[in-house]
């Protein structure tokens, strides 16, 4: 049980700036997922954490205590790696009791904490195989019990679902959250998958370009996106993006493609003309007249919904998610942008402006 | 048209099993000649050695035993056969035991020390590590016959001629061994170190605990070649060692075989090529099975 606070942490790899400030407080308990692309620099922010790399500048500490120059051994953390660096000679019992064996633990109370751990983990029966006698799967569950008897101060996962086939991934998914629950273990966990970061987090950190665009909780940053890279990483199908200008006054903004959306919740402070970037979800445009025409050209069909890519007047693409089947859907769609449900970001630096 | 494409079909296939017995029966025969070219000669030394010293010494090349293999063999292990006016004999079990030593050490020393310089090249990074490693390799490049001469010199120097040390140390170190272990050891995934670092284990605890293990089955592929290296050596040792207690046996065969004054006992000579032949076939069999298992059970 311990809180990690990250205070400015940067990283450079000889004249490449990867981490350029990170600022994060972690809470008692709480299950922190860091997620963005590859080569935003979540990885090396996790590995920062774990004492695999050390910071160029900027202190880590778990529970109030700077470990930002210790061992990755004295930090009292545990991690659990993508491919699950299982010791492949070792049995499942050696590698899950390898840990508190260096640390000189009593054989009894190193058997009492595995077998704990196996039968929380239903792995039980594996104790005696070799890492290559069990099925992805149980591998994970492994390495996951290797983290758990080590009863650490927080919990690493980096990516540890990713080698998983999709339907495992979603089972060992809630497994991964329903055990960092009970165990109430301070965790980070860092993947490139938004799924998993909306399902497994209390809050989430969007990082873009070595920055953390956004931390909030997964409804927070999906429902309010800080920029257009937050807005169009989370959420599937992406956020579409229409270009368009403020309109004198800051509470309506004409749209490229045509039509003057009005700001139902507030105008924005602004110079009239000043470029904007409107978001839409492909969720919330409704078929209807009286909005604009979508010339239909590729059709996805996903059973009870369907998914429709066309362009707009102006030539701008739009993506559209509607509960109707496929059947039946023309050339041309006709569909309405409601105006509450558009997110307004600066169209120079992406940033989200609200009401002022 | 049917039968006519099953007619078609049935011609093909009893070409192909023609084919197929004719390619076997060359196979065999070359393999057979090739059998024969490298096992005539051992074939030769064995059935020599079961006979008595005038049936070879008369110039006859016996295909058969003969009836003297007991006695020539008691009389190799024990003896070394008769003493001659210049040379006391040598019994193979002392020739043996010294090369047995010998190969041994070498091939220990040689693993061990490798283990440890490749694990320092690999897992460590240290200013002038690449030159280190570069260095290692340069020295492949000079066998132990170009260096032999400085080598004898410094080990006189010490004075450690007549020595089994004298006679393993200059031969311990190798490029070889050491390029080998670095190779394998550049596969295996850094996530082993870094677990191993979260899990506390340092350096040499992780070397024990998980690089040794993982190295089994090329520790066992390079023991036996190393013996055989070791068995095998002769330049080396027949200049530094003059006591005949601390010979080896190949260089001990070499001085069965006379100048000339007397007759050469080849049924004795014969007999201990026999016995020296033996270790290296035991280790290569015996080590087969361990680094086939190992192989065959080694999996990432």
């Amino acid at each position: 049980m311990a809180t990690l606070s990250l205070d400015s942490v940067k990283k450079q790899f000889g004249t490449t700036q990867v981490l350029h400030g990170i600022d994060l407080q972690v809470a008692d308990g709480e299950m922190i997922v860091v997620v963005g692309a590859s080569g935003c620099g979540k990885s090396t922010l996790l590995r920062i954490v774990a004492g695999l790399e050390t910071a160029s500048s900027g202190t880590v500490r778990i529970d109030g205590r700077d470990v930002t120059a210790l061992e990755p051994a004295d930090r009292d953390i545990a991690m659990v790696f993508q491919n699950y660096a299982l010791y492949p000679h070792m049995s499942v019992f050696e590698n899950m009791a390898y840990g508190l064996k260096i640390r000189g633990m009593k054989p009894a109370e190193i058997r009492r904490r595995v077998d704990e751990a196996a039968q929380m983990l239903e792995i039980g029966a594996l104790l005696d195989r070799k890492p290559r006698q069990l099925s992805g799967g149980q591998r994970q569950r492994v390495a996951m019990g290797r983290a758990v008897v080590r009863e650490p101060k927080l919990f690493l996962f980096d990516e540890p679902l990713s080698n998983l086939d999709a339907k495992l991934r979603v089972q060992m998914r809630a497994e991964i959250r329903r055990l960092q629950k009970r165990l109430g273990v301070t965790s980070l966990f860092v993947t490139h998958d938004q799924v998993e970061a909306m399902t497994l987090g209390d809050r989430l950190v969007v990082m873009h370009q070595g920055r953390a665009a956004q931390v909030a909780s997964p409804m927070e940053v999906w429902g309010r996106p800080a920029d257009t890279y937050v807005a169009s990483f989370i959420g599937s199908p992406a956020m579409n993006f229409l270009a368009a200008t403020l309109e004198p006054g800051g509470g309506a903004a004409a749209l490229k493609a045509g039509p003057t959306i009005g700001l139902t919740d507030g105008p924005r402070a602004g110079e009239a003309g000043m470029p904007l970037t409107l978001g839409i979800r492909p969720e919330h445009i409704q078929l209807g007249e009286g909005g604009l025409d979508l010339a239909v050209d590729l059709v996805e069909p996903l059973g009870s919904e369907t998914v429709i890519h066309g362009t707009i007047p102006g030539g701008e693409t739009l993506t559209v998610r509607l509960p109707v089947p496929a059947s039946g859907i023309g050339a041309v769609l006709p569909v309405i942008l409601p105006w509450d449900a558009f997110h307004i970001f600066d169209g120079a630096s992406g940033r989200r402006i609200d009401p002022a | 048209m049917s039968a006519t494409t099953d007619l078609e079909a049935d011609r093909l296939a009893r070409a192909t099993v023609r084919r197929n017995a004719r390619n076997r029966w060359v196979a065999y025969i070359t393999l057979s000649l090739g059998v024969l070219i490298f096992a005539f000669p051992i074939w030769l030394t064995v059935v020599g050695s079961t006979h008595d010293a005038s049936t070879i010494g008369r110039g006859d090349v016996p295909l058969w035993f003969g009836p003297h293999a007991i006695s020539n063999y008691v009389s190799a292990w024990l003896t070394g056969g008769e003493a001659t006016r210049t040379t006391r004999s040598v019994p193979a079990w002392v020739m043996l035991w010294n090369s047995l030593n010998m190969a041994v050490l070498i091939a220990v020393g040689k693993i061990a020390i490798s283990l440890l310089s490749a694990y320092a090249v690999v897992f460590f990074s240290f200013p002038g590590r690449m030159v280190a490693f570069w260095l290692i390799f340069i020295t492949l490049m000079l066998p132990v016959e170009v260096r032999i001469i400085p080598t004898f010199e410094v080990m006189v120097n010490l004075g450690l001629i007549n020595s089994m040390t004298g006679l393993v140390v200059p031969l311990i170190a190798s490029a070889t061994a050491t390029l080998l272990f670095r190779q394998f050891f550049l596969t295996i995934p850094d996530e082993y170190v870094e677990a191993a670092k979260i899990d506390g284990a340092g350096p040499l605890r992780f070397f024990k605990d998980v690089v040794l293990p993982l190295s089994v089955t090329n520790i066992a592929a390079l023991f036996v070649i190393l013996f055989i290296y070791g068995w095998n050596q002769y330049l080396w040792p027949l200049l530094i060692v003059t006591d005949r207690d601390l010979e080896t046996v190949v260089v001990g065969m070499t001085k069965m075989i006379g100048n000339g004054d007397a007759q050469n006992e080849w049924n004795i000579i014969m007999a201990t090529a026999v016995l020296a032949m033996l270790p290296p076939v035991a280790v290569v069999v015996f080590m087969q099975r361990w680094f086939v298992k190992g192989l065959t059970e080694t999996e990432k």
